[in-house]
């Protein structure tokens, strides 16, 4: 009889990467129903081509490399790019940008690095920076929330469908800015003043119409993902933290030159599903939790110095992939401190 | 099965609450209950009893019995040697039928040298000699018991326990810890002991604490798990009516049991890394190794039998047994209903941190408490491993708080010197890492794999650096040398040029009186004459040849040796090499034959003389030798054997002197000499002894 030699532990957690996969998409749900509430159709159809089109490249290169297919497709990674990037994109978005996303974020920013697990960077975030800096109208033109509209309409299926492949123009009747836009263009006037004027700030219940309430059920699904400890607190927290230090700092009394309140910055833009769906990617992300921290922390700052003094509304993209350059060198410097050790050591010490 | 301590009643001091506590951990299923539904067990006796001499760690021990000695149970079969190392008792009476190689219980499946035992199912022991005063004994009267007794650390490594008893001299030991965690799933072995045997871990607790010289806190950890064990300690200890013993409990959650972790939990510090335990005046011992101890001392009985888990869905009986060590575990097995055919690996240990066995033949030694025979569906092997993608599970978990991931991606990449940055050697391979990685990445095989070759290496280091110093050492001896030669050789060059000159300014001053002085006089020339001379001197021609002769054949062995050892790319140019020895040592035997042949035609008459005389002389020694007894033929061979390896030794002392190239040749041949010598002297004395009983 021929035993089994294997090398200890001899029993397993159950719970494996594709789940863990799974369950981040489906704590995506309370962001996706916002969205599709207040924009509408649109947000689900980026998700479907997304997928379709992520699910594609992946298969395609794998079959290059001659990998397995079926079990790397299996891990769910390709999916949960798909899903963050159709989220992440504006709805009614023309078909070929979404799959010009998918490709660039599975081919360029995944399968080129060796992978799952080998990406250093964000592959949602660089498809998304891609195609912000390729095709700046297309990707700038949100539709107002729902509320907003004269008469509560929203563009039926039909119409969705002839403005994401047909590239109609029906779409143009629903255009609005957003929140951050909205900052950004008004220079010159005071905080209250702009408040009191824009209908997307003075119809909100707390500071922004229809955002605000995206950026909740965000929040929603990030905490259940905390409770199922797909994550540790520390990225997600100290982003947040540090956005709304940098807001309180430069609010400068709701002046002209005031960067706009703490709570528009946490509730407008991609900010929640940045921190707790996009800073939490654990591939591109620093290691340990002290690394976590300054990761965090850096992403917040960032997005604050992007948003309020930079060419571009909304800035989750550019500081997510600014800190995915720095986090292997955050790295080096954040070891936690070893048991029997007096201090925590850099990695790059020399062996004495 | 999880019961809380709140229900527990919290005697006054004699039960607290650990308040410490440890980074990480894991809460795998616990599966103790199936080995706990009966007690202690015991099983029949093996015919075959196997005890390996190196079932702890250190030295392993030297046999003391021979193939065919009787022995009892508890009789000394293995002696240990020097101080850490273990003496090895027979667990039962019988025959020693063998000492040889049997496979280990070794995660490796190497095998090592084996005392096998046939058993006479009579089971008679030695007289114990039981001891009432131990507690006014000397500690080191006591240690010494213990050490007799061949106590190891039966929780794990096999930690000689004497050893552990007498820290360094300038710790100050403050701490008694015994450790009754057993946090591994399935294993109960510890448990059963502390609810079976409740009076005696508490009695060697004492024991222990008194060779300590009475240390400020003794304290006895147990997880939550094992209520009923807690309280039967607590019973026990009531009516031991000793107050200085505490039992400690905490929750459950692995490793808790591992030493640095519980020394964590109770104590809140931390033992620096590359340092035991001691260095903060702490001494830890599993509770199976104290009662062994307690028994050696008290009773008398050296370890010869242990507790040991048997369970797993392959077995129709799961519990605990109290086994012979030496047993085999095929046959420990089979008393509990193993079916072989639902069963594909046997782990020795637990489940987190046992190795797989490779033979059932193999023994229970000290160290194993769990034998687990899982069915083929309880412990699944697990998926195939994906790419790591960071999710910091595994640093969660880490109790010593490093950082898995990276750990894997360095040790994977070959970079030692970041793996070691990263504090590799400071993981205690729990497991915990690998238990909870959702990529199923086998992280602990990849530290233990990394930990191995960095010790390899440096081992390498340390002996490359031996080498090169040794190498320069000698080029820089031989530059030195060569320094030396030039120097001479100017100095004598310049005295020639003087002397020249000198004899130039003589001639110019006084022509006439040095005419044919100079050809006499220059040192040159003369040399060279006396080199010719040399040269035609027939003898030292001869030599001469004969040298050459010699030093080819040296060469020629040796460059066959390095053929030999050579890897195939390198073959070719040692060939030729070889060649070109053989040309030449052919050139200089042909020289030689010619010259000795010229010789004997020059010198006929004195050559054919010393020629018959010769002959004259081996034919009497031939003679004398046929008539000579085989002894005295053998006597002779000696005297010349020990003439030939006297002139030997000189001719190595010599060429050691010189530094000659043949060195190793010489020492060969020494060698040679020596084990000839050898073999004639055992066959003399043979012939002697045949002498003496009249066989020749
Ligand atoms: S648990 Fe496994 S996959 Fe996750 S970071 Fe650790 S090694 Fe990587
Ligand atoms: S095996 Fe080593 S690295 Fe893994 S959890 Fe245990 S101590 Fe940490």
């Amino acid at each position: 009889m021929g035993l089994i030699n294997a090398s200890s532990p001899h029993t397993h957690h159950q719970r494996n990467t594709a789940d863990m996969m799974q369950l981040v998409i489906i704590a995506t749900t309370p962001g996706f129903v916002a969205l599709s509430y207040l924009f509408g159709w649109g947000t689900l159809i980026n998700v479907i081509i997304a997928a379709i089109a992520t699910l594609a490249s992946e298969a395609f290169v794998l079959k290059l490399r001659n990998r397995r297919v079926a079990f790397y497709l299996k891990d769910n990674s390709a999916l949960v790019t798909a899903v963050l990037l159709g989220l992440a994109l504006p709805p009614y978005a023309p078909w070929w940008i979404v799959v010009i996303g998918a490709a660039t974020a599975i081919i360029l920013a995944k399968q080129l690095y060796g992978g799952m697990g080998l990406n250093p960077f964000n592959p949602a975030m660089i498809a998304y920076v891609v195609l912000l800096i390729s095709f700046p109208i297309e990707m700038t033109r949100w539709i107002s929330p729902v509320n907003l509209n004269t008469d509560g309409q929203l563009p039926s299926l039909i119409e969705t469908l002839s403005a994401v492949f047909n590239h109609s123009s029906i779409i143009d009747a629903y255009t609005g800015a957003t929140p951050l836009d909205v900052f950004k263009n008004h220079s010159g006037l005071l905080v209250e003043q702009i408040h009191h004027q824009e209908p997307l700030f003075n119809h909100s219940v707390f500071v922004s119409v229809g955002w605000e309430w995206i950026n909740l059920a965000f929040l929603a699904g990030g905490l259940f993902l905390l409770q199922q400890r797909i994550f540790t607190w520390h990225a997600p927290v100290s982003m947040l933290v540090a956005l709304t230090l940098m807001s309180i700092l430069f609010y400068d009394s709701g002046s002209s030159t005031s960067g706009g309140t703490p709570l528009m910055h946490l509730l407008s833009g991609g900010t929640m599903l940045g921190a707790f769906f996009i800073v939490t990617d654990p591939v591109s992300s620093a290691v340990s939790n002290k690394g976590r921290i300054i990761y965090g922390a850096g992403i917040g700052i960032l997005i604050y110095i992007i948003r309020v003094w930079g060419n571009y509304p909304d800035a989750v993209a550019f500081a997510v992939l600014l800190m995915n350059f720095a986090a292997p060198f955050i790295d080096y410097y954040t070891l936690p401190r070893t048991y029997g050790h007096t201090k925590a050591e850099s990695a790059t010490r020399r062996k004495d | 099965m999880k019961t809380s301590v709140k229900t527990l009643r919290l005697e006054n001091n004699i039960i607290a609450k650990a308040s410490g506590e440890f980074h990480g951990g894991i809460y795998p299923p616990e599966n103790k209950q199936q080995s706990m539904t009966l007690p202690v067990g015991s099983l029949p006796i093996p015919d075959e009893l196997i005890f390996p001499l190196n079932q702890h760690m250190g030295a392993p021990a030297e046999p003391i019995v021979s193939v065919g000695d009787n022995v009892l149970g508890g009789q000394k079969i293995a002696e240990a040697v020097g101080m850490f190392s273990a003496t090895i008792h027979a667990s039962s009476s019988g025959t020693v039928s063998a000492i040889e190689e049997r496979i280990l219980p070794h995660p490796s499946g190497m095998s090592g040298l084996c005392i096998v035992i046939q058993t006479d199912g009579k089971h008679q022991h030695i007289d114990f000699q039981t001891c009432d005063d131990y507690l006014e004994q000397e500690p080191t009267e006591l240690i010494e018991k213990i050490r007799e007794a061949g106590v190891t650390g039966l929780g794990g490594a096999g930690f000689p326990t004497a050893v552990k008893l007498k820290p360094p001299a300038n710790d100050i030991i403050n701490t008694l810890i015994l450790n009754g965690t057993e946090c591994e799933p399935y294993i109960t072995a510890d448990h059963s002991l502390m609810l079976y045997h409740a009076e005696e871990v508490i009695a060697s607790a004492k024991l222990l604490s008194h060779i300590l010289g009475n240390p400020e806190h003794v304290l006895i950890g147990v997880e939550d798990n094992k209520s009923d064990a807690i309280q039967a300690l607590a019973s026990a200890l009531k009516n031991s009516a000793m107050n200085n013993i505490q039992i400690m409990t905490f929750p459950t959650k692995y490793p808790s049991g591992g030493e640095k972790q519980l020394i964590q939990l109770l104590t809140g510090k931390e033992v620096p890394s590359g340092a035991i335990p001691a260095s903060l005046g702490i001494v830890m011992q599993n509770v199976g190794t104290a009662v062994a101890a307690y028994r050696a001392v008290a009773l008398g009985q050296p370890l010869t039998s242990r507790i040991t888990t048997l369970v797993g869905e392959a077995l129709t009986t799961q519990r605990n047994y109290q086994v012979l060590l030496g047993t085999p575990i095929e046959f420990a097995l089979q008393q509990a209903g193993f079916d072989a055919s639902n069963n594909e690996r046997l782990i020795m240990g637990g489940p987190m941190m046992g190795f797989t066995l490779k033979e059932l033949t193999t023994p229970i030694i000290k160290s194993t408490n769990c034998i687990i025979a899982p069915s083929k569906k309880e412990l699944p092997s697990p998926p195939p491993a994906q790419e790591c993608i960071r999710c910091g599970l595994c640093s969660e978990v880490c109790p010593v708080s490093l950082l898995p991931q990276q750990l894997y991606w360095y040790a994977k990449a070959e970079d030692y010197e970041r793996a070691q940055n990263y504090n590799l050697f400071d993981c205690i391979e729990c497991g915990a890492c690998s238990y909870v990685c959702s990529s199923n990445i086998p992280l602990v095989q990849y530290y233990r794999a990394t930990k191995g070759s960095i010790r390899q290496q440096e081992q390498e280091k340390i002996k490359s650096d031996h080498a090169r110093q040794r190498f320069e050492f000698r080029q820089r001896r031989f530059a030195k040398a060569e320094a030396e030669k030039i120097a001479k050789r100017e100095a004598r060059k310049k005295a020639a040029a003087k002397a020249k000159q000198l004899q130039a300014e003589k001639l110019a001053r006084n022509p006439e009186a040095n005419k044919d002085s100079t050809p006499k006089c220059d040192p040159v020339t003369e040399a060279i004459a006396r080199v010719k001379a040399k040269e035609n001197d027939p003898a030292a021609q001869q030599a001469r040849l004969e040298r050459s002769i010699n030093s080819a054949k040296n060469r020629m062995t040796k460059l066959q040796e390095k053929l030999a050892n050579a890897e195939h790319d390198k073959k070719n140019p040692i060939s030729a090499q070889i060649k070109q020895v053989e040309v030449r040592l052919q050139n200089a035997e042909k020289q030689l034959a010619e010259f000795t042949s010229s010789e004997v035609v020059d010198d006929k008459p004195t050559i054919q003389d010393a020629a018959s005389s010769a002959i004259e002389k081996a034919k009497a020694n031939t003679a004398a030798l046929a008539n000579m007894s085989e002894k005295e033929k053998l006597e002779k061979q000696l005297t010349s054997l020990k003439q030939r390896l006297k002139k030997a030794h000189q001719r190595l002392a010599d060429a050691e002197q010189e530094n000659n190239e043949h060195l190793d040749a010489f020492k060969n041949s020494v060698t040679k000499l020596e084990q000839k010598l050898k073999d004639t002297q055992t066959q003399l004395s043979a012939s002697t002894k045949a002498d003496k009983y009249g066989l020749n």
